[in-house]
C-alpha cells in the first residue's frame, strides 16, 4: 500500500516560490557593493576598518539578543538582516570616524533599534537610521568631522596599519589634517556668515559637486550614481517598487527647483540636492525598508513624497545640514497611520469596502 | 485620486506565475485505465446534501444505473461507474485531509462493463431549456473544475437571471494539471457541442471560451471546433494563476467585476468548466450519466505521468500503479498543488471533482520553515482579490478575528498566491482557513445562543402572562363571589363556589 511519508499536517499550497528573506537581504547587499567598494577606494583603509567594525557590531548585537530571547542564533543570523543594518549604518558614517562610533552605532542599531521591538519585522523605525541619529545627537563632533578623499594607493593615503591607527584613534593628527566640509555643511556655514550661494559655491575652497563623488562625505553620499545604479538593480529584480524612490526624489527635486528658481543665491539647485547627502542612499535603500514603510503602492507613494518633503525642509531650514535620516524616521512614525487609511480596493468592492452596485 | 490611481496602475497585476510542470504529462496521449476490481463511490461528491442510496447490498447493477438519488434542492445523484454487484454500503476514508469517514457504495466489478439502457437525444438544441436542466441533473453532472456545484442548479439560476454570456473556463491555471487541456485537445467538438447545449439551457447569446496561452494545441483545436459557430469565441488569456478562478476569468474576459455580495449570474455571466460542458454533451447526446472523468497523474514520484480516463470511485492506488511508481511518494495530493488537498493514504477513491492526483517526491514536497513577516508586501501585490494578507494574518495571530474579518477576510478565495510568494514562507492560507472556520463556528454559536435566549425569554413572558391572566381571573371570581354573597344576602350561598373554588387551589393550578 502506498502511504505518503509525511507526518506533520500539511496544507495547500504545496508549492513555494524561490524567494526568501536571505535572498532579498543578500541582493540588497550586492546592490550596495559597488558604492561601498568605491568608498573604500576613495577614503582608504580607515573606511574599510570602520565598515567591518560597524557591521560586526551590528551582527554581534543581534546574536546577543537572539541568545537572550532563546531564539535559534545561527538560523536567524542567516537571514542577513543584521549584516545589512550594520552595512547601511557604516555607509552613513564619516569614513574616518573612530572605532567606538562603529561599535556603539552597530550595537545600538540591532539591540535598541530592532531587537527591543521584538526582532525582525517588528521594529517601527529603521534601525540604521535610529543609530545614526542617536550618534549624531550624542557625539556631534566625530559625527561631523569629514575627510577629503585621498584615494587608496595615492601618494599620501594611509596604509593598512595607519588606517587601523586612524580608526583606533592613535593617529589623531591625520584626520585634522585631512578634514573637510561636506557640501551641505559648507553651504550652510557660508550662508550663516552672510555669503550667498552664488559666491560661496564659486569660491576655490568650495567642495566640488562632482558626479563621480570625489568629495567629502560619508561613503553613502559620495557615490550617488553607483547607489542609484544599485537601486535600479533592485527595481529590475522587483525587490523594491518604484513608488518610494520616485516619490521621494521627485518631491525633493520639485521643491529644490522651485526654491532655487525663486532665489538661486539662497537655495541650492535640484541637482545638488539629488546628488549630495543621503538622497540616493535614502531613496533606494533606507526609505524602501520593507518593515518600516507602508505596504500598499499608494501608501508608499505618500510615504516617499513625505520623506522627500521633510528632507528638503530639514536641509533648508532645519538645525542640521542633512535631513534624510530625520525625514525617514518621521515618516516611519507615520507608516502605521498610512497603512490604516490607505488600503487597496478589494475586488467587487468600492474604496470604502462596500460591495459594488450591480449594473443593470 | 483618479490621476494618482492611473499612475499607480488601476489594473492590478495580481496573481503568481509558478513553474507549471504541465509537461510532459500534458503531451502524453490520453490513456484508459484498465477496469479496477473494486470501486468505492462516495455519496457526497458535490456541493450540497449527500445523495441517498437506492440500492441494496448484493444487488446487481449495470454501468450508468442510478445507485443514489439526490437529497434536497442542491444535491446530485450518483450512478454506477461499471456493471457489477453492490458489495457494501458503508463508511470509507473520504478524499479529505481530515481522513474522516464518509458514506460510499462499493461495487465489485463483473468485468463486462455493460451499459444500462441509455436514452440519447438526437437534437438537444430542440429540447426545452427546462428539459436540458432536468436531464443534466439526472445525469449527476456537477462542476468538474473542482467546485463540484450541481450544474443544473446553475442553469436554472442563469435562466432566471437572464444571463447573456456563458464563460467557458479552459484556464486550468493550477500547475501540474492538464485534464482540461487534454479534453480540449482530444474532444474539442464534444466541448463545443456541450457548451452550445449549456447556452441553450440558460438562454445565453454568446459564449467566451477562455484558454491560457500555455496551451497552444488546445487553443487550435477549440478554434477549429468553434469555427462554425459565430457566437462561440475562443479567447486567449495570459497564463497567470489563478486565471481559472471564476471572478478573475470574468474580469479578464468581460472587464466586469462580480460585486462582493452578488453572484456572477447577477452581472449577466455564468461560468462553466470545459470538462463540465463535455459531460453535458455526453449526458444529452449519448444519455450517459457522469461515471468517469479524465484525471491527471503527475509528480516526481511517478514514472509515466499523463492523463487517464478513469471511472469515478477508482482507488488512488490503482491510478498510481498504472502511472508507475518511481519512489514512495512524499506527499499525495488530490487536485493541483496550489489548492489541492492532502490525501491521508492511497486507498481513497477519486470523485467527480478530482482533476488530478499528484504524487510528489521528497524535493517537491519540501516545505520551507516559516520565519517572521518582514512586511515586504509581496502577498499584497500577489492577492488577486486586493486583500492585505499580511495585515489579516497579524490580526489572526493576535487572536483578533474580528479585526481580520474587518479586512474582508470573507472575500479570500484561498488561492494560495500569498503563501506561494511569501519570502518568509508563512502559511498564510492556513491562517485564513483557521480564522474562517473559527468565525463560522462563532457565528453558529451566536445564532444558537440567540435562539436559546429567545426561547427562554418567550417562556418567561408566557409564564408571566399566565400568572397575570390567573390573577385577573381570580380577582374576577372573587368579585363575582362577593357580588353573589351580597345578592344572596342572608340566603344560602351556591354550592359550587363554596366547595370547589378556594383561593389556595386557584394559585396552585
Amino acid at each position: 500500500m502506498i502511504t505518503p511519508r509525511h507526518v506533520a499536517p500539511v496544507a495547500a499550497p504545496h508549492a513555494a516560490g524561490a524567494n526568501s528573506v536571505a535572498r532579498v537581504m543578500l541582493w540588497v547587499a550586492a546592490a550596495l557593493l559597488p558604492a561601498t567598494l568605491f568608498g573604500f577606494w576613495l577614503y582608504g583603509w580607515p573606511a574599510l576598518h570602520l565598515w567591518w567594525i560597524t557591521t560586526a557590531s551590528a551582527i554581534l548585537g543581534e546574536a546577543l539578543c537572539l541568545r537572550l530571547r532563546r531564539q535559534p542564533v545561527r538560523a536567524s543570523l542567516r537571514d542577513a538582516s543584521a549584516l545589512l543594518t550594520g552595512w547601511l549604518l557604516a555607509l552613513s558614517l564619516p569614513p574616518w570616524a573612530p572605532w567606538w562610533i562603529g561599535v556603539v552605532g552597530g550595537l545600538f542599531a540591532t539591540v535598541i533599534g530592532k531587537q527591543v521591538f521584538g526582532g525582525l519585522g517588528q521594529n517601527l523605525f529603521n534601525p540604521a537610521m535610529v543609530a545614526r541619529v542617536m550618534l549624531l545627537i550624542s557625539f556631534p563632533v566625530p559625527m561631523t568631522l569629514w575627510t577629503a578623499p585621498i584615494p587608496l594607493l595615492s601618494a599620501n593615503a594611509p596604509g593598512f596599519v595607519d588606517g587601523l591607527r586612524i580608526t583606533f584613534g592613535t593617529l589623531p593628527a591625520a584626520l585634522d589634517a585631512m578634514s573637510s566640509a561636506t557640501l551641505f555643511g559648507y553651504a550652510r556655514s557660508e550662508l550663516s556668515r552672510g555669503v550667498d550661494l552664488l559666491q560661496s559655491l564659486a569660491a576655490t575652497q568650495a567642495p566640488p559637486l562632482s558626479l563621480v563623488g570625489e568629495r567629502a562625505g560619508s561613503m553613502g553620499e559620495t557615490a550617488s550614481l553607483l547607489l542609484a545604479a544599485g537601486g535600479l538593480l533592485l527595481l529590475g529584480l522587483r525587490l523594491i517598487t518604484w513608488h518610494i524612490p520616485f516619490a521621494m526624489l521627485a518631491t525633493l527635486a520639485l521643491l529644490a527647483s522651485l526654491m532655487h528658481g525663486s532665489d538661486p543665491a539662497r537655495y541650492l539647485s535640484a541637482g545638488t540636492h539629488l546628488l549630495s547627502g543621503g538622497a540616493m542612499l535614502g531613496a533606494f535603500f533606507i526609505a524602501t525598508d520593507y518593515v518600516t514603510s507602508p505596504n500598499t503602492s499608494l501608501g508608499q507613494f505618500i510615504f516617499g513624497a513625505g520623506v522627500g518633503f521633510l528632507t528638503y525642509v530639514i536641509r533648508t531650514w532645519g538645525g542640521y545640514p542633512e535631513g534624510v535620516a530625520f525625514a525617514v524616521l518621521l515618516m516611519n512614525a507615520l507608516t502605521p497611520v498610512i497603512d490604516r487609511y490607505v488600503k487597496p480596493r478589494i475586488y467587487g468592492r468600492d474604496r470604502h469596502g462596500r460591495p459594488l452596485e450591480i449594473e443593470s | 485620486m483618479g490621476i494618482l490611481e492611473k499612475i499607480l496602475g488601476r489594473h492590478p497585476h495580481w496573481g503568481v506565475h509558478p513553474d507549471d510542470h504541465k509537461r510532459p504529462a500534458a503531451d502524453a496521449p490520453l490513456r484508459s485505465l484498465p477496469l479496477p476490481e473494486v470501486l468505492r463511490v462516495p455519496l457526497q461528491q458535490h456541493v450540497g446534501s449527500p445523495a441517498r442510496p437506492v440500492v441494496l447490498v448484493g444487488e446487481r447493477v449495470l454501468k450508468g444505473d442510478l445507485i443514489a438519488e439526490p437529497n434536497g434542492n442542491i444535491s446530485a445523484p450518483v450512478h454506477a461507474p461499471t456493471s457489477g454487484r453492490i458489495s457494501a454500503i458503508g463508511e470509507i476514508t473520504a478524499p479529505h485531509p481530515s481522513g474522516l469517514p464518509q458514506l460510499a457504495i462499493t461495487i465489485t466489478a463483473d468485468g463486462a462493463d455493460t451499459w444500462c439502457e441509455r436514452q440519447p437525444v438526437a437534437d438537444p438544441l430542440a429540447l426545452a431549456p427546462e428539459e436540458i436542466s432536468r436531464r443534466t441533473a439526472a445525469a449527476g453532472v456537477v462542476g468538474l473544475g473542482g467546485a463540484t456545484f450541481p450544474a443544473a442548479v446553475k442553469f436554472n439560476l442563469g435562466r432566471r437571471l437572464r444571463v447573456g454570456t456563458l464563460i467557458v473556463n479552459g484556464g486550468e491555471c493550477e500547475p501540474y494539471l492538464s485534464a482540461d487541456d487534454r479534453i480540449m485537445r482530444d474532444r474539442a467538438t464534444e466541448v463545443v457541442d456541450g457548451l452550445r447545449i449549456v447556452m441553450h439551457a440558460i438562454g445565453a447569446r454568446e459564449a467566451l471560451v477562455g484558454i491560457e496561452d500555455n496551451k497552444p494545441q488546445a487553443i487550435t483545436a477549440m478554434r477549429a471546433a468553434a469555427a462554425a459557430f459565430g457566437h462561440v469565441q475562443v479567447r486567449v488569456v495570459p497564463a497567470r494563476y489563478p486565471m481559472g478562478s471564476d471572478k478573475q476569468l470574468i474580469q479578464t474576459l468581460t472587464g466586469k467585476e462580480v460585486p462582493a455580495d452578488a453572484r456572477a449570474a447577477e452581472v449577466g455571466v455564468l461560468v462553466h468548466n470545459v470538462s463540465t460542458c463535455a459531460a453535458v454533451h455526453r449526458a444529452l447526446r449519448h444519455g450517459e450519466p457522469l461515471v468517469e472523468r479524465i484525471v491527471t497523474l503527475n509528480g516526481g514520484a511517478l514514472t509515466r505521468p499523463g492523463n487517464v480516463l478513469a471511472p469515478i470511485g477508482t482507488p488512488v492506488v490503482d491510478l498510481l500503479r498504472f502511472a508507475g511508481i518511481r519512489e514512495r511518494p512524499a506527499r499525495l495530493i488530490l487536485g493541483g498543488p496550489m489548492m489541492g488537498i492532502v490525501l491521508p493514504h492511497a486507498r481513497v477513491p477519486i470523485v467527480k471533482g478530482a482533476s488530478g492526483v499528484l504524487a510528489f517526491d521528497a524535493a517537491e514536497a519540501r516545505t520551507p520553515a516559516a520565519g517572521p513577516c518582514i512586511r515586504c508586501g509581496s502577498c499584497t501585490r500577489a492577492c488577486p482579490m486586493g486583500l492585505l494578507p499580511l495585515e489579516m494574518a497579524s490580526r489572526i495571530d493576535a487572536d483578533d478575528l474580528d479585526g481580520a474579518a474587518g479586512l474582508a477576510l470573507s472575500d479570500c478565495i484561498g488561492c494560495g498566491c500569498c503563501t506561494y510568494v511569501c519570502p518568509s514562507h508563512i502559511p498564510l492560507v492556513q491562517y485564513f482557513s483557521y480564522a474562517k472556520g473559527e468565525l463560522s463556528t462563532r457565528e453558529r454559536n451566536r445564532l444558537r445562543e440567540a435562539a436559546t435566549r429567545r426561547l427562554a425569554e418567550e417562556r418567561a413572558a408566557r409564564l408571566q402572562r399566565e400568572a397575570r391572566e390567573k390573577a385577573v381571573a381570580a380577582a374576577r371570581r372573587k368579585a363575582e363571589r362577593a357580588a353573589t354573597k351580597a345578592a344572596a344576602g342572608a340566603g344560602v350561598p351556591p354550592l359550587r363556589e363554596r366547595v370547589v373554588v378556594t383561593p389556595t387551589s386557584e394559585t396552585a393550578t
